[in-house]
């Protein structure tokens, strides 16, 4: 397996054999203009063969850098200056950059966070499994080919010898993500690392993937260093965690014990900003970890975390605690762990719930009545003379109504028409037809021709917070542009209303001249929201709001959306592929399969059994950052289908796990009636999907629903 | 594909249609009557009168464009008002030669311009770079009469290893003209040299920094699999589309370069053509010109189409 010639530089020490990956004290230091930077600081990681260790941490705590130090594939800038990384007794410091080569790909391999941007575009799937296998098991052409199709159908690739043939963009995300995977263990190595590989992938493909990781990892002897940002991924897959921040452990345990006794206030912080599936804003409130994670070039003297941290006292932060070893396996970097081993709800973040009692139900600002938008595809020269042009069916016949000071939640695979609906009510595409009634009064489809009325009571928040601010705008202008467009205040008036706003989204004033690019991603984000807040909007449609920020932060923001709905009453229209954070922001929840409704209902019924056969695998795919719930296993098979070709009676009948018969393909299911607010579109009824459902989640309002 | 050819030639088709009738609008524009061109300046009117009326100058201008495309389209392009002699031999005899010098400046230039461009990408921001993309700069910036004056002085009289005259024959073969194809090729390689090396190296540094490059070194692959298979073919993709779009300029915008060196291109004898205000000539010479432009883009499209499978192959 190894090249002969550089086997023989290969030090082989027997008794460090017991890990497969052994690093010790890793210090890895970045050359700055500032001078030498120290970005990971002695960091331990030591797999045995077969394991899957998670590393945990937000943006900017040095997961990647990490992985990139030990398989010593840093950038120009940044070495690792102190420290040993073994690999199965071999010192993989002491080989050169070209034996280094015959390290990688065949005793360490990874896989990437992107699948679609780490496949060549330009070469053949089947080339590229194929050439690992030539390069380090020395087979010949036919022989490495037969290799990749036997990766590929291991990784249970439907039909491999096609996918072999095909290029990166005719496969979805999920077979892309698996064809890394397929790479990864062609030359069976000892290590896989795997950086955030789920991350750009829709909940129920991340889930099938997850699945596949861990049944690989019975039949290969692999360790996998598990990179990810993502807690319920950690809990679902791993055997043990590791919690980095700023470039350090701060608690290391095994799944159980890192889970359960939460021995660093950091660990309880992130654990107490995930929004939880089983509980909304009515039951808990998230609590935001206060502050920032520090710059590398101004970390505190003593503990990372202390200033941060509320058990934060004055020895904290005289000097760095150690790790201590509290059990075996379970280390903690907190010198008050024993505090937090006696108070399960220290540092925890329970915080009282900001929505206090049960509202009534508002009145009825928006309706929006069989929407359908249809993009034309266009083709090829027939498309000159052919009147029956295909169409792509983003969104077919979707009504949804929305109350006063409510928030209406709206889930699905990517896909599936939830941006495009958001859009099309927002006016920003044309519906195809339909109706949008605001407060009484027939919308126009398109944004131009609305009224200025209108634009001031619909306003968006956009997913990505980089691509809707003007990079050249100081924060505080793009605030004031509506106010001065919208709403014809006098200057005076602008500048008192955008210090208002930055006060409402909790930002410092000083924050009103800076540019986006010195703001955080939250930050800019907070800056999206006091934008669409300046026009005193009656409908803020939020667009993934936070899914492309830490979960700290994703908290923080959440908190904030509630207290100004709370505030102001606005009513939210919150798209997220999130469900756990759908549950906790949204009164009702919208479920959307290919464009059409399958399910629909208030908050607390519509995650309760019986369920929509694909609401019941959305929830089984979440991964849940608690190792008690055990949920069931419930997959969906493929992507979703295209939109131009939509299957035949209920849309959802190919990949349905509950799939009656024939007359799934054949009819339209019928909607059937829950109870008065919840209702479901399939062929199955009530009584019997209440039979055939367990669910993870019971009803918290006893006597409401008699659920289970 | 078949189907996206299919349209673009249509296109073509339509390109050169727009094309025809511009450039005959234009010649009817041109100050100085056929008749009076033919005959000369001390010709009576009546002869003039009877020669318009005997070419067909008489007619209603739809009329004449109808005729004249007609003839184009069947290969009679009229004869050379000057010369006397058919205009199609002249020119193709002229597109022949053009399209030697273009070889020979494009087997210069685009090796040359890729592995600079390459090297600047590999060394981004270090000397090489700065150096490749200096030089490469200056003799873009350089004019072409300058650039060939120069050569000539060095090369040609100085060192005497080329010839300083290119006036060829106009049917010598293509080993020839070699010796007398050098020096234009190289002071047109300038120029070309410049636009590719720049173009290689920023798709090159673009490519670079994906995460499939990255992916595949991670992969153990030597570091020259990395760099040809899964960097240079996907960077090159707009290179490709450069060079053929050079091939337009090589054929019919060589002016200045063919007329230093007296080189007998397509682009010294239209200027000549307009000179002598030869209608036929500038006609069909125009017309051939935009047609090259045309298919030369088609070529660079079909190309890129093929070298990149996202277009070859559909989802």
């Amino acid at each position: 397996m190894f090249d002969p010639n550089t086997a023989s530089a290969l030090r082989v020490d027997q008794q460090d054999g017991k890990y497969a990956l052994d690093a010790r004290n890793v210090t890895v230091t970045y050359n700055t203009d500032k001078g030498p930077l120290d970005t990971i600081r002695n960091v331990t990681l030591q797999l045995v063969p077969g394991e899957i260790y998670g590393l945990v941490g937000e943006s900017g705590s040095g997961k990647t850098t990490l992985a990139r130090a030990i398989v010593r594939y840093l950038p120009a800038n940044g070495h690792l200056s102190s420290g040993t990384v073994k690999l199965g007794g071999t010192d993989l410091l002491a080989l050169t950059r070209k034996e280094m080569r015959s390290v990688w790909g065949s005793k360490i391999t990874m896989v990437h966070q992107d699948p679609g941007a780490s496949i060549n575009p330009a070469m053949l799937i089947g080339d590229q499994i194929a050439e690992v296998a030539r390069v380090h098991l020395g087979m010949s052409k036919q022989q490495a080919q037969a290799r990749a199709i036997e990766m590929l159908s291991k990784v249970r690739m439907p039909d491999p010898e096609s996918v072999a043939k095909r290029y990166a963009h005719q496969l979805s995300g999920g077979m892309l993500q698996r064809v890394l995977i397929a790479t990864a263990i062609a030359t069976n190595p000892q290590l896989i690392i795997m950086d955030e590989p789920t991350t750009a992938l829709d909940v129920t493909t991340e889930a099938v993937i997850l699945d596949l990781v861990r049944d690989l990892l019975k039949e290969f002897d692999t360790s996998v260093l598990y990179i990810t940002h993502n807690l319920g991924v950690v809990a679902r897959i791993c055997n043990r965690v590791g919690v980095l921040y700023t470039g350090e452990i701060m608690e290391e345990g095994t799944i159980e014990q890192v889970f359960k006794s939460k021995l660093h206030p950091y660990t309880r912080g992130l654990l107490g900003s995930v929004p939880r599936i089983e509980a909304s804003k009515k039951d808990i409130s998230l609590c935001a970890i206060p502050g920032f994670i520090p710059r590398p070039d101004q970390l505190p003297a003593g503990c990372v975390f202390a200033p941060r941290c509320e058990l934060v006292e004055p020895a904290c932060e005289e000097k760095r605690p150690p790790l201590v070893e509290i059990d075996s396996n379970h280390q903690t970097a907190c010198r008050r762990w024993e505090v937090l081993q006696h108070d399960a709800d220290a540092a925890s973040g329970v915080c009282p719930a900001r929505v206090t009692e049960d509202r009534e139900l508002g009145d009825l600002v928006l309706e929006a009545r069989n929407i359908k938008k249809y993009f034309p595809v266009s083709g090829g020269l027939s498309s000159f003379w052919k009147r029956d042009r295909t169409v792509v069916k983003a969104v077919d016949d979707i009504s949804v109504r929305m109350r006063r000071s409510f928030t209406m939640g709206i889930v699905g695979e990517s896909g599936c028409g939830k941006t495009t609906l958001a859009r099309c009510i927002a006016g920003l595409e044309e519906a195809t037809s339909g109706e949008i009634e605001l407060e009484g009064e027939i919308l126009p489809y398109s944004v131009a021709k609305r009224s200025r009325e209108t634009l001031k009571k619909i306003q968006m928040v956009f997913q990505n917070p980089d691509a809707s601010l003007n990079p050249q705008h100081p924060a505080g202008v793009s605030v004031a542009r509506p106010l001065i467009l919208l709403r014809n205040l006098s200057g005076k008036e602008v500048r008192n209303r955008v210090r208002e706003l930055f006060e409402a989204v909790n930002l410092p004033e000083n924050y009103i001249d800076r540019l986006p690019h010195e703001l955080s991603g939250g930050e800019k984000q907070r800056v999206a929201i006091a934008r669409a807040n300046a026009a005193d909007p009656t409908l803020m449609i939020c667009d993934e709001p936070i899914s492309s920020l830490d979960v700290s932060v994703q908290a923080a923001l959440m908190n904030l959306l509630v207290d100004l709905q709370e505030s102001k009453g606005t009513s939210y229209l919150f798209i997220s592929h999130d469900l756990a954070a759908v549950r906790h922001l949204s009164d009702w929840i919208a479920v959307i399969y290919l464009g059409r409704l399958c399910e629909i209902g208030s908050a607390e019924d519509v995650f309760v059994p019986p369920y929509h056969p694909y609401t019941e695998a959305l929830l089984s795919a979440i991964p849940i950052p608690d190792p008690d719930i055990k949920q069931d296993a419930i997959r969906l098979r493929g992507s979703v289908p295209s939109a131009m070709n939509i299957p035949s009676g209920c849309r959802f009948h190919t990949r349905c796990p509950r799939k009656i018969g024939e007359i799934c393909e054949q009819q339209e299911p019928p909607w059937r009636d829950v109870e008065k607010d919840h209702r479901y579109c399939c062929h199955i009824p009530v009584d019997e999907l209440r039979s055939l459902q367990h669910g993870f989640l019971q009803k918290k309002i006893a006597g409401s629903g008699g659920d289970e | 594909m078949a189907g996206y050819i299919l349209k673009r030639l249509v296109f073509i088709f339509i390109t050169l249609l727009l094309a025809s009738i511009i450039i005959f609008s234009i010649t009817q524009f041109l100050p100085g009557d056929v008749a009076r061109i033919i005959l000369g300046q001390f010709a009576t009117d009546t002869a003039i009168e009877n020669l318009r009326e005997e070419l067909g100058l008489n007619r209603a201008l739809h009329i004449q464009y109808i005729d004249w495309a007609g003839n184009f389209v069947r290969g009679d392009w009229g004869n050379s008002l000057t010369s006397k002699l058919p205009v199609r031999p002249m020119v193709m005899a002229r597109l022949s030669n053009s399209a030697m010098l273009a070889g020979m400046a494009l087997l210069i230039y685009v090796p040359l311009g890729i592995i600079l461009g390459v090297i600047a990408a590999l060394k981004r921001d270090k000397w090489p770079d700065h150096l490749i993309s200096g030089i490469s700069m200056a003799f873009v910036g350089l004019p072409e009469f300058v650039s060939g004056l120069l050569l000539i002085a060095f090369l040609a009289i100085g060192l005497q290893w080329f010839p300083a005259n290119s006036s060829i024959n106009p049917d010598s073969t293509f080993l020839e003209a070699l010796p007398f194809l050098i020096l234009p090729a190289i002071t047109v390689s300038l120029t070309g040299l410049g636009y590719i090396a720049r173009m290689t190296r920023s798709g090159t540094i673009d490519v670079l920094r994906n995460d499939y490059v990255r992916a595949a070194d991670l992969k153990g692959l030597p570091a020259w699999q990395v760099l040809i298979r899964h960097t240079l073919r996907n960077s090159l993709l707009p290179t490709v589309t450069v060079v053929a779009m050079g091939i337009g300029w090589l054929m019919g915008g060589l002016i200045v370069t063919e007329t230093v060196y007296g080189y007998p291109g397509l682009g010294r004898l239209l200027v000549y053509a307009i000179q002598r205000q030869d209608l036929p000539l500038i006609q069909a010479g125009s017309m051939i010109i935009v047609a090259i432009y045309s298919f030369s883009n088609l070529a660079a499209d079909i190309l890129y189409g093929m070298l990149n499978p996202r277009i070859r192959v559909g989802k």
